[in-house]
C-alpha cells in the first residue's frame, strides 16, 4: 500500500500540488436479510481504490481511482492536480491548513470474532429463527430481519509525511415486525430502527443483541399497537428512550455544530446552521444538566465515529460540545479549524469510501450520563408520555425547526406507565428543546448507539455515526402534531 | 443508494495526456465490459450464471461563498456475479477485473449459494430479450472538462456578487454503461451520460434555489437557473410570518417531484403482498382526483435510464393510475408468479427482498401555466421546493417536511412578497384528490426523489402545520 500511496504523492509533487493526501481503501462487506420466513438479500461486495486530495493554485481538487497500476495511479493524481487548477480559476483565497504532525502508525478497531470467518449459513439460520419467531404472533403481517458487515483496511499517506494504517469492523443486525389491519400500518424494530444496531465490532455485537430472545415482544407489540391510544395533542413532559434520543441528539445537535455548514459551505444541498459564530462559548444550547461531546476516542466507545485517525490523518480526539448548557465546540477540519482560528482541527473529517472526498462527519455525539434510574424518572413524572424507538424524521436547513415521531410511547400518569400509545410525534425548536431537559439517566442505561445512514454532501456520501444517550426527560413539549387537524 | 466503485484492470490507457477529467476518456469501451463478461460466464460452473457489469466515470464541481470550494472526479467498474446451484442463489460483487480475482468473486457467489436453503420461488434466468431503443449518449456531455465547469461557476459567482448575494451549489457532468448477460444467452447493454445544475442564492434572511439535470449538458442553462434563483432570492427579502393551517399552495414542479417520489414503491406488486403498501385494498376504487394519471414509461422523452431491469427484462410501459384509479402495479417475475400477472420489466437484481419499483415515472399534465395557477388563487402560497420529507404514517401516506429557498403568499391572484417557511403534514392521496389544476409536465429534479415528469399544481386544503422563526 505504501508505495502505491508514494506514486499518487510523487505525481501530484511533480505537477505542482502544494499539499496532497492519498486514501487507499479496501472494502469487503456482508449484507444479508430475510423477510417473512424466506432470505431476502445473501451478497458480498469488495472494492479496492485510491481517492488523490490536492492544493494547487490555491484551490482543492480531488480525483480517484480503481486502477491500481502504476499509471493508472499517477494518471489520478495528475487529474486531481488538474482539477485543483481549474478550482483556483474560481477561487476566491487560497485555501490554509491549520497545521497538524505527521504520523507513522498503525490502529486496528475492536473484534473479537471476525463475522467474515462465520459460516453465512448460521448467520441466515440466526435470522431465519428470529423472523419465526416474530411470525408466530398472530395479526402480524411483515416480518424483517438484516446483518450488514463492513471491513475497511485503508492506508493514509500525506504529503507533510503521514503513513497510517487502520483497520475497522463494523457490524449492524435488526429485526421488524410490522402489521396491517384495518387502514392501519404499525412496526416495532428492535434494538433499534435503521436496521438496528450497529458498532465497531465483530459478531460479538450480533450475538450480544438476543435478536431471537427479543422477537417475540416485536411481533406482539406491533399488534397491539392497532388498539392504542391515539398520541394526545397538546403541551406535555416526555421522556424519551436511549435510541430516539440518540436520534434527536443527532439531528439538533451533530449536524448543526458541522462547521463546514455554518462557514456555507452545504448550502446548496442540506443548508446553513443557525449556530452562528457569534453563538460559540456565547448561547445557552441546553440546560445546565446537559454536556455533549464528540468523541472519536475508543475510550468513549466501540462506536460507528471510533477511529485512530480522520481521514486527514488527525488524531480521534473529544471535543467539548456543550458543557453545562452552554455550546462550546464545533466539529471541524485542517480547513474549517484554520477557518476560524483554532489552533487545531477537531479531527472529523471522514469519507465513505476511497471514491469520496474527506469531509465533516460526525463522530460519536454523545450526551453524557446523568444521575437518574428510569423507574425512579418515571414514578418522578406526574404527567408524561415515554416515546421509543423512531419512525419518523425532519428539521429544516438550519437544524432549528424539527418534528419527530416514534413506533410506540406510554402515557405515564401519577408516576406509572399506563396505557400504550400509537402514532406518537413531537416537535420543537432545538435550544427550546434542550434547555427544557431536567433529568438524565445514568451511566447504567446509557448506550452508544450506531446510526449507519447518515447522508451528507455532493456527490452524496453516507456515513456511520455513534451517539450515547441514556432516557431523559424534557418539559412543555409540543406532542401529538403530525396528526393535528 | 450506494454506488459500488470501480475495477482493477489489466490495462494502462495514457489517460493523463488528454483532457483528464472528461469522462469519455475513463469509461472502458463497451468491448472490454463483454470481455470481462463473457470470462466471467466461463469461468462458472453454475447451473446459471447471471454477471452484471457496471462502469461510471463522474466529476462534480461545488461552488459555495460565490467560489469553488470543492472539486471531484471519479471512475469504477465492479463486476456483479449472481450463481444459482439447485434452487440456490446468491450474489457477489468486485471492482478488481484480473484473472485470479474474477475466479474469486465467482467462487464467493457460489459458496455463498451453496450456503442458503432452496427458494422454492427462483425462476430459471430469462433467455433473449428485445429491448426499446433509447438515446441517452451525449459525446460533447462526455468530454465536459472540469475547466469548462469552473468558467461557468466563475460567470455564475460574478452574477451574485454584482447583486449582494451569495451563490452555492453544482455542476456535474459524466458517463455511465452497464452491461447484464447470463448463461442462457440474455444480453443487454446501456450507456447514458448525465449532467446536472444545481444553485441556491441567498441573501440576509432569503433565499432562492432552481435545479436542472438531463442527459445532454447542452440542454441545461446554468445561467437562466442562476436567474431564476437570484429572482427567488431577491423577491422574498424580509419574509412575513403568516400563521399555519390549510392553504391553497402552487406547487413548482419539484416540489411536486419531491413529494410524489414517496408513492414510488406503494406500485410495487411486492409492497402489496407484503402489505405495506398504501394501495392495499384501494386498487381499482378511485382515490385520486380524476386529471390524475400515471404511467412508467422508460421511453419518453424526458425519461433517463436503461430500457431493461435488474434481471435483463424490458421495461415495459405500464399506467399505474387511470384518472384517478389506481390500475396496474408492477412486477418482477417472481412477483409477476405469485399474483397471477405479467411481469412488467421493473424487478431489482436478485437476490432481494423488495421485488421490484417503477423508476421511469411520468404524471399527467395539465394546460395551465404557473401564471394561470396564480392569477387564479385569491389566497395562498407558492412553493418553490420542499426539505427533508419523510414519512409519517405509510397507509393514509402522511409526510412531514418544510418549504424552502423561495416561499411566497399569493395574495388576490398575484405574488405578494416572501414568507417565512413552513412545516407541513400533509397525506398524499388527500393531495391527489384536492388538485385543482396542473401545468404541463417537465422534468424536474429534486433532493428527496429521483428524476420524474411531473407538472406543477395547484392544489387546495394543504396542511401547513408549523411556522419557522425565520
Amino acid at each position: 500500500m505504501r508505495s502505491i500511496a508514494n506514486w499518487a504523492l510523487d505525481t501530484a509533487k511533480v505537477r505542482g500540488a502544494t499539499y496532497a493526501d492519498v486514501r487507499l481503501m479496501d472494502i469487503r462487506q456482508r449484507d444479508l436479510s430475510t423477510k417473512n420466513g424466506r432470505v431476502g438479500t445473501c451478497s458480498e461486495a469488495e472494492t479496492l481504490g485510491i481517492g488523490v486530495r490536492v492544493i494547487a493554485n490555491g484551490a482543492w481538487g480531488f480525483a480517484s481511482t480503481d486502477r491500481l497500476t502504476r499509471e493508472g495511479i499517477s494518471a489520478c493524481a495528475a487529474q486531481a492536480v488538474a482539477i485543483a487548477r481549474a478550482s483556483a480559476l474560481a477561487r476566491s483565497k487560497a485555501v490554509e491548513l491549520a497545521p497538524e504532525r505527521a504520523y507513522v502508525d498503525s490502529w486496528v478497531g475492536p473484534c473479537r470474532k471476525d463475522p467474515f470467518h462465520i459460516p453465512v449459513e448460521r448467520q441466515l439460520a440466526l435470522l431465519l429463527e428470529a423472523d419465526a419467531e416474530m411470525r408466530k404472533v398472530a395479526g402480524v403481517t411483515l416480518t424483517e430481519t438484516s446483518m450488514t458487515f463492513r471491513r475497511i483496511e485503508q492506508f493514509f499517506a500525506s504529503s507533510i509525511g503521514s503513513a497510517i494504517h487502520q483497520v475497522k469492523m463494523l457490524s449492524g443486525a435488526g429485526i421488524v415486525a410490522t402489521s396491517f389491519s384495518g387502514n392501519d400500518i404499525q412496526k416495532r424494530s428492535y434494538p433499534n430502527s435503521f436496521g438496528g444496531q450497529h458498532a465497531l465490532a465483530g459478531y460479538e455485537l450480533v450475538e450480544s443483541l438476543d435478536l431471537v430472545g427479543h422477537a417475540r415482544r416485536a411481533g406482539e407489540e406491533s399488534v397491539a399497537l392497532h388498539k392504542a391510544a391515539q398520541c394526545p395533542e397538546g403541551s406535555r413532559t416526555i421522556i424519551l428512550e436511549s435510541g430516539q434520543l440518540g436520534l434527536q441528539i443527532h439531528e439538533s445537535i451533530g449536524h448543526p455544530i458541522e462547521l463546514d455548514r455554518v462557514l456555507g459551505m452545504e448550502a446548496n444541498f442540506a443548508g446553513m446552521s443557525f449556530l452562528t459564530l457569534d453563538k460559540l462559548r456565547a448561547l445557552r444550547y441546553g440546560s445546565e444538566i446537559v454536556n455533549v461531546v464528540a468523541d472519536a476516542r475508543l475510550a468513549h466507545g466501540p462506536g460507528l465515529g471510533t477511529f485512530g485517525y480522520d481521514d486527514e490523518g488527525v488524531p480521534a480526539q473529544c471535543t467539548p460540545i456543550i458543557k453545562d448548557g452552554l455550546f462550546t465546540g464545533y466539529l471541524s477540519d485542517r480547513e474549517t479549524a484554520r477557518t476560524i482560528g483554532l489552533e487545531r482541527s477537531g479531527g472529523t473529517s471522514r469519507t465513505e469510501s476511497w471514491n469520496r472526498l474527506p469531509i465533516i462527519r460526525m463522530t460519536n455525539v454523545s450526551l453524557l450520563p446523568g444521575t437518574w434510574r428510569p423507574e425512579d424518572l418515571i414514578a418522578d413524572t406526574d404527567d408524561g408520555i415515554w416515546m421509543e424507538t423512531n419512525r419518523s424524521w425532519s428539521i429544516d436547513d438550519r437544524r432549528y425547526h424539527f418534528q419527530f415521531s416514534t413506533e410506540i410511547a406510554w402515557e405515564i400518569k401519577g408516576g406509572k406507565k399506563t396505557r400504550m400509545i400509537k402514532n406518537p410525534s413531537y416537535s420543537g425548536i432545538t435550544t427550546e428543546f434542550w434547555n427544557s431537559c431536567d433529568a438524565i439517566c445514568s451511566r447504567e442505561y446509557w448506550t452508544l448507539w450506531g446510526t449507519p445512514n447518515c447522508g451528507k454532501g455532493q456527490p452524496q456520501q453516507v456515513m456511520g455515526t455513534g451517539h450515547g444517550a441514556a432516557p431523559a426527560r424534557f418539559r412543555n413539549v409540543k406532542v401529538g402534531v403530525a396528526f393535528a387537524g | 443508494m450506494k454506488k459500488g466503485p470501480g475495477a482493477h484492470q489489466a490495462r494502462e490507457p495514457a489517460t493523463h495526456r488528454v483532457a483528464p477529467a472528461a469522462a469519455a476518456e475513463h469509461l472502458p469501451a463497451p468491448g472490454e465490459l463483454v470481455r470481462i463478461a463473457d470470462r466471467v460466464l466461463k469461468l462458472s460452473d453454475a447451473d446459471e450464471t447471471e454477471v452484471t457489469i457496471d462502469a461510471a466515470a463522474d466529476a462534480l464541481t461545488r461552488f459555495a461563498n460565490n467560489a469553488i470550494h470543492q472539486n471531484v472526479a471519479e471512475r469504477y467498474l465492479t463486476v456483479s456475479v449472481r450463481t444459482v446451484f439447485d434452487g440456490r442463489t446468491a450474489r457477489a460483487t468486485t471492482n478488481k477485473t484480473d484473472e485470479d480475482s474474477l475466479k474469486q468473486v465467482v467462487a464467493v457467489s457460489a459458496a455463498l449459494a451453496r450456503e442458503q436453503p432452496k427458494d422454492p420461488s427462483l425462476l430459471p434466468v430469462p433467455g433473449p430479450q428485445k429491448y426499446p431503443k433509447v438515446r441517452r449518449f451525449f459525446p460533447r456531455t462526455a468530454a465536459s472538462s472540469p475547466d469548462e465547469r469552473a468558467r461557468v461557476v466563475k460567470r455564475i459567482a460574478q452574477i451574485a456578487v454584482k447583486r449582494g448575494q451569495t451563490a452555492a451549489g453544482v455542476f456535474s457532468t459524466g458517463a455511465f454503461q452497464s452491461v447484464i448477460t447470463n448463461s442462457r444467452g440474455l444480453f443487454a447493454a446501456h450507456r447514458q451520460t448525465r449532467a446536472e445544475f444545481s444553485i441556491t442564492m441567498m441573501e440576509r434572511d432569503s433565499s432562492g434555489w432552481a435545479k436542472a439535470n438531463s442527459a445532454d449538458v447542452a440542454s441545461l442553462s446554468p445561467h437562466e437557473l442562476a436567474e431564476n434563483a437570484s429572482w427567488r432570492a431577491l423577491a422574498t427579502r424580509a419574509p412575513r410570518e403568516i400563521p399555519p393551517g390549510r392553504f391553497t399552495v402552487v406547487l413548482e414542479p419539484a416540489a411536486v417531484l419531491d413529494l410524489l417520489g414517496f408513492l414510488f414503491y406503494d406500485f410495487a406488486g411486492t409492497a402489496v403482498l407484503d402489505k405495506r403498501s398504501c394501495l392495499n385494498e384501494r386498487m381499482g376504487k378511485r382515490i385520486f382526483g380524476e386529471n390524475i394519471s400515471l404511467w412508467d414509461d422508460v421511453s419518453h422523452p424526458l425519461q433517463s435510464g436503461a430500457p431493461f431491469d435488474g434481471e435483463g427484462l424490458p421495461r415495459r410501459k405500464v399506467l399505474l393510475v387511470d384518472r384517478g384509479t389506481p390500475r396496474n402495479l408492477v412486477y418482477a417475475r417472481a412477483t409477476a408468479r405469485k399474483m397471477r400477472a405479467k411481469p412488467t420489466g421493473h424487478g431489482m437484481a436478485l437476490p432481494n427482498e423488495w421485488g421490484e419499483a417503477p423508476m421511469n415515472l411520468v404524471w399527467s399534465g395539465g394546460t395551465t401555466s404557473l401564471q394561470d395557477m396564480i392569477a387564479s388563487t385569491e389566497y395562498g402560497v407558492l412553493v418553490t421546493r420542499l426539505w427533508y420529507i419523510r414519512e409519517v404514517d405509510p397507509y393514509e401516506k402522511i409526510l412531514t417536511g418544510m418549504t424552502r429557498d423561495g416561499t411566497f403568499l399569493i395574495d388576490g391572484g398575484k405574488v405578494g412578497g416572501g414568507i417565512r417557511n413552513f412545516r407541513f403534514n400533509q397525506s398524499l392521496i388527500e393531495m391527489l384528490a384536492n388538485v385543482e389544476t396542473l401545468g404541463p409536465a417537465v422534468r424536474a429534479a429534486g433532493e428527496e426523489s429521483f428524476e420524474m415528469v411531473v407538472p406543477p399544481m395547484k392544489v387546495r386544503d394543504f396542511h401547513f402545520t408549523e411556522v419557522t422563526r425565520f
